[in-house]
């Protein structure tokens, strides 16, 4: 059978549990005892019964009297089954109004007939427009309070149809009702015959399911890659949840933003016969012909098709939920589909409260519950595209510190000037405090250039550290720093909730200064990408920085200075860094 | 991942082996409070042996020593589920009491060195087995005392979950919240996951439909030897409009019992 998930919204009291509660008892939906139970607990606590308590089925919610979160609940009829978000009414519970209408491929909006168009009646519209529901069907309710009368209806729906308009949201219908008494819920109402429309459950019917994906370009979000070596599998997976399109066996595809590329050499799965083919919809796998490098978050594409936009600078609009406001300048976290990157806010467009759409400019910061548009910036390139091609890799989440505080969605490519990463290097260094000491009066006293090697590998770390000891034996000044001294120490508030770039622009600082100092400075990542290496190479400017690949190379760009191989051992390895050093001139040759 | 060795989690875990192409990269928690029924505990450890699963099992030890229980006759139903099942869910998550660990040399539970505590469980809870569960989030954070705060709770985007924690927070994680009992059934079907032979008839007329304790938990009247049966039982059959936990007997000694312990770290 069909399944098919709406949310109903709308502002608090204007009778949403109330609407779902019929429903589910007019459908014969609901499981034989528990109106029962719920008339029961009514008795016992002196209450008259209504609908809403099916629902409000917790103990602290029925106290207060409204939903403060989404329940779920299913109902049935011919056609389909329905999963049924009740979103919750009051301002205070918005980002749970936002979880439940995130998940719904349509909406029910209520509006009372008697108090008409609300605050959270706007504000609730204006967010089914940027979650991405397109079918919205307005109901007004509680047309008893003004007598079943037509001109009150049209009051409401004139208004709010002016108000839909302004962000281009059409609704389906405006149908008159009153769900407590079941007038136009299932049947047409005897008591407003001048309404010659259907009833709520027909035009629930009327919906119709998100168009397959399966057509549109191939989107893939890389949620991570799989090794079961010590299972005693060898394969080596790329795993996600295909987004759109279809990918087959044997076809090219390429990672963004790095741009590598590959091609399918098997789809794989558990507990499934052998296939050659995964589409949209599907969390699954699949095995490369070529080992390349990936990381989770990288976007796969199929060769053949449109490319995502890619870049660190993006407009968007966005509602923000956090307690504290969002400024421009602080570091933030975005996630968009299996991306995490550190973003900031570079500029605000304009700001408005999403009850009234009134715009606002001059804006440093955007306060709770308001919506903007602004532009935002990545400190590394990130690969999406426009809300409006594809919502999946168009829209995305912001983290301030461990709560995510925003959702939003693409809507423009910006075109980046200077970096994120120079203009911050221009700034430290203009407010540098220089000394009398120049860097060659170090160097000549040292015998050697200041350099920043990097190794990257899984045995980069033991690498770095016969380096730095054959140095140190050899009269040079050298300094081995592991990950782990850069996180107990001053990395002791990185918690990880900015990004991994925070990580790695406090240790570009930290190469920065150890270089400035005149040593040469050694450090080890496990994983790195060009765009790290960029942020790094920016910051330890005007020292070049080496680099030393232990395994499979990650770069797509950069070409290591030392590729290391697996099988070679770690004296050899040793020796060609040596020799890089010496080639260099970093060390005298008649030093080594 | 917590394995109650009913239907819901043995789907989640099926789903864990799926995602994982075969593996199951996390312990798989399954608290035993010495009243399952017996079949139980062999379904259990045929599976962890036969899927290679790192098995870990916890008990509330104390109170099955001094008696402290419903069917001894000390406490009531509701007291019984908070010490030998919520109790003991969170100590053994904590590592405070001791943890059994499947070794699969011996093929024995032996008591684990590792007394570390988990960060997180992975949970088969559905939002349609009644009101508090239906709350509930994908991704549900709860404080040091595994506090829910049903009132704030992160909000949800499309497919973006809460996934940064302060640390010292402990996250509940939901994949089955959106399944109902048919979808259950219907994808034990699809993939032929071997579910235990409780939840079918075996000649008597009767069948578990929700597996717990033995002494709080009645079977109910049906004929379904098969998950096909069991399917058509529930789509148009005589269980198509009853609720699944009816053959529980704690969830109706009080009017919120269920929630009172969910607040209390019961699943």
């Amino acid at each position: 059978m069909e399944q098919m998930n709406i949310v109903i919204v709308g502002h608090v009291d204007h009778g949403k549990s109330t609407l779902i509660g019929r429903l589910l008892a007019d459908t014969n939906s609901l499981p034989d005892g528990k109106l029962e139970s719920v008339r029961l607990m009514c008795e016992r606590n002196a209450k008259p019964f209504e609908y809403a308590f099916l629902l409000d089925a917790l103990k602290d919610e029925q106290s207060q009297g409204i939903t403060i979160d989404s329940a779920r609940c299913f109902f049935n009829t011919a056609k389909r089954r329905y999963i049924i978000i009740d979103a919750p009414g009051h301002i205070e519970f918005l980002k749970n109004m936002i979880t439940g209408a995130s998940r719904a491929e349509a909406a029910l909006l209520l509006i009372d007939a008697y108090e008409g168009v609300q605050e959270n009646s706007k504000r609730h519209g204006y967010m089914l427009h940027l979650l991405g529901i397109r079918q919205v069907v307005v109901v007004v309710n509680k047309m008893d309070l003004v007598n079943y009368d037509e001109a009150a209806f049209l009051k409401v729906k004139t208004e709010y149809e002016a108000f839909l308009g302004q962000f281009g949201l059409v609704p389906a219908a405006f149908i008159p009702i009153a769900a407590r008494d079941g007038e136009n819920m299932v049947t047409p109402s005897e008591k407003m015959p001048w309404y010659a429309g259907k009833s709520v459950l027909d035009h629930i019917d009327d919906f119709t399911q998100a168009k397959d994906k399966q057509e549109l370009p191939f989107r893939m979000s890389v949620q991570d890659v799989y090794k079961f070596t010590a299972a005693n599998d060898d394969r080596r997976i790329v795993a996600g949840t295909v987004m759109s399109g279809q990918l087959k066996v044997g076809e090219e595809v390429v990672f963004f933003p790095s741009q590598k590329r590959s091609r399918v050499k098997s789809i794989e799965g558990f507990n499934q016969a052998p296939r050659t083919t995964i589409s949209s919809g599907e969390a699954t796998g699949f095995t490369l012909e070529t080992q390349i490098y990936i990381r989770p978050g990288d976007l796969v594409v199929k060769a053949t098709d449109v490319p995502p936009l890619s870049g660190t600078t993006f407009k968007v609009s966005l509602f923000w939920l956090g307690r504290t406001p969002m400024t421009v300048g602080k570091a933030y976290k975005l996630k968009l589909a299996s991306t995490r990157v550190t973003v900031y806010l570079k500029e605000i467009v304009s700001v408005m409260d999403a009850s009234e759409l009134q715009t606002e400019d001059n804006r440093r910061e955007i306060g709770r519950h308001e919506v903007a548009e602004c532009v935002l910036e990545t400190l590394k390139p990130l690969a999406y595209d426009l809300a409006i091609d594809f919502e999946d890799t168009g829209r995305f989440v912001i983290v301030d510190g461990y709560e995510i505080a925003a959702g939003g969605i693409v809507i423009g490519q910006v075109a980046s000037e200077a970096s994120a990463v120079q203009k911050y290097r221009a700034q430290r260094d203009a407010s540098w405090e220089k000394g009398l000491v120049e860097i060659q009066q170090r160097q000549q006293l040292l015998g050697q250039r200041a350099r920043a090697v990097v190794f990257v590998g899984d045995r980069a770390p033991e690498l770095g550290k016969l380096l730095e000891q054959h140095l140190i034996s050899n009269g040079r000044l050298a300094y081995y720093l592991g990950r782990a001294s850069v996180l107990s120490g001053m990395g002791a508030d990185y918690t990880g909730a900015l990004g991994r770039e925070e990580f790695v622009r406090r240790l570009g600082e930290l190469a920065h200064m150890f270089t400035d100092a005149g040593l040469i400075f050694m450090t080890s990542m496990q994983e790195c990408d060009d765009a790290e290496l960029e942020i790094l190479s920016v910051l330890s400017d005007p020292f070049e920085i080496l680099v030393v690949v232990c395994g499979l190379n990650p770069f797509s760009q950069r070409v290591p200075d030392v590729q290391i191989s697996d099988a070679m051992d770690l004296e050899s390895a040793k020796s060609q860094v040596v020799q890089l050093l010496a080639d260099k001139d970093v060390v005298p040759e008649y030093f080594l | 991942m917590l394995w109650s060795i009913g239907k819901d989690s043995t789907v989640l875990l099926w789903l864990a082996r799926k995602a994982f192409f075969g593996h199951v990269p996390f312990p798989l928690v399954h608290i035993d409070t010495s009243y399952k029924v017996p079949e139980m505990i062999t379904y259990r450890d045929k599976f962890a042996l036969e899927w290679n699963l790192n098995l870990v099992v916890g008990q509330n030890e104390a109170a099955l020593k001094a008696k402290e229980t419903f069917p001894d006759g000390k406490i009531d139903r509701i007291a019984c589920c908070k010490a030998l099942k919520a109790n003991a869910l969170k100590h053994t998550l904590s590592g405070e009491w001791p943890r059994k660990r499947m070794n699969h040399q011996t093929r024995q539970l032996e008591y684990d060195t590792n007394t570390e505590p988990y960060t997180g469980v992975i949970v088969g809870a559905r939002a349609d087995e009644e009101g508090s569960r239906s709350k509930e989030r994908y991704f549900s954070p709860r404080d040091k005392q595994s506090d829910w705060d049903v009132g704030d709770q992160p909000p949800e985007f499309w497919n973006q979950f809460k996934t940064d924690f302060a640390p010292g927070t402990h996250v509940r994680i939901h994949p089955l919240l959106d399944w109902t009992e048919l979808n259950i059934w219907e994808y034990i079907a699809r993939e032929n996951i071997p579910i235990i032979s409780l939840y079918f008839d075996q000649g008597e007329g009767k069948r578990y439909r929700s597996l717990g304790c033995y002494p709080c938990t009645t079977p109910v009247e049906s004929t379904s030897t098969t998950v096909q049966e069991i399917v058509q039982e529930l789509k148009s059959g005589k269980f198509s409009n009853i609720a699944e936990r009816s053959g529980r007997a704690q969830d109706k000694e009080d009017g919120g019992g269920l929630e009172s312990l969910r607040r209390e770290g019961y699943m």
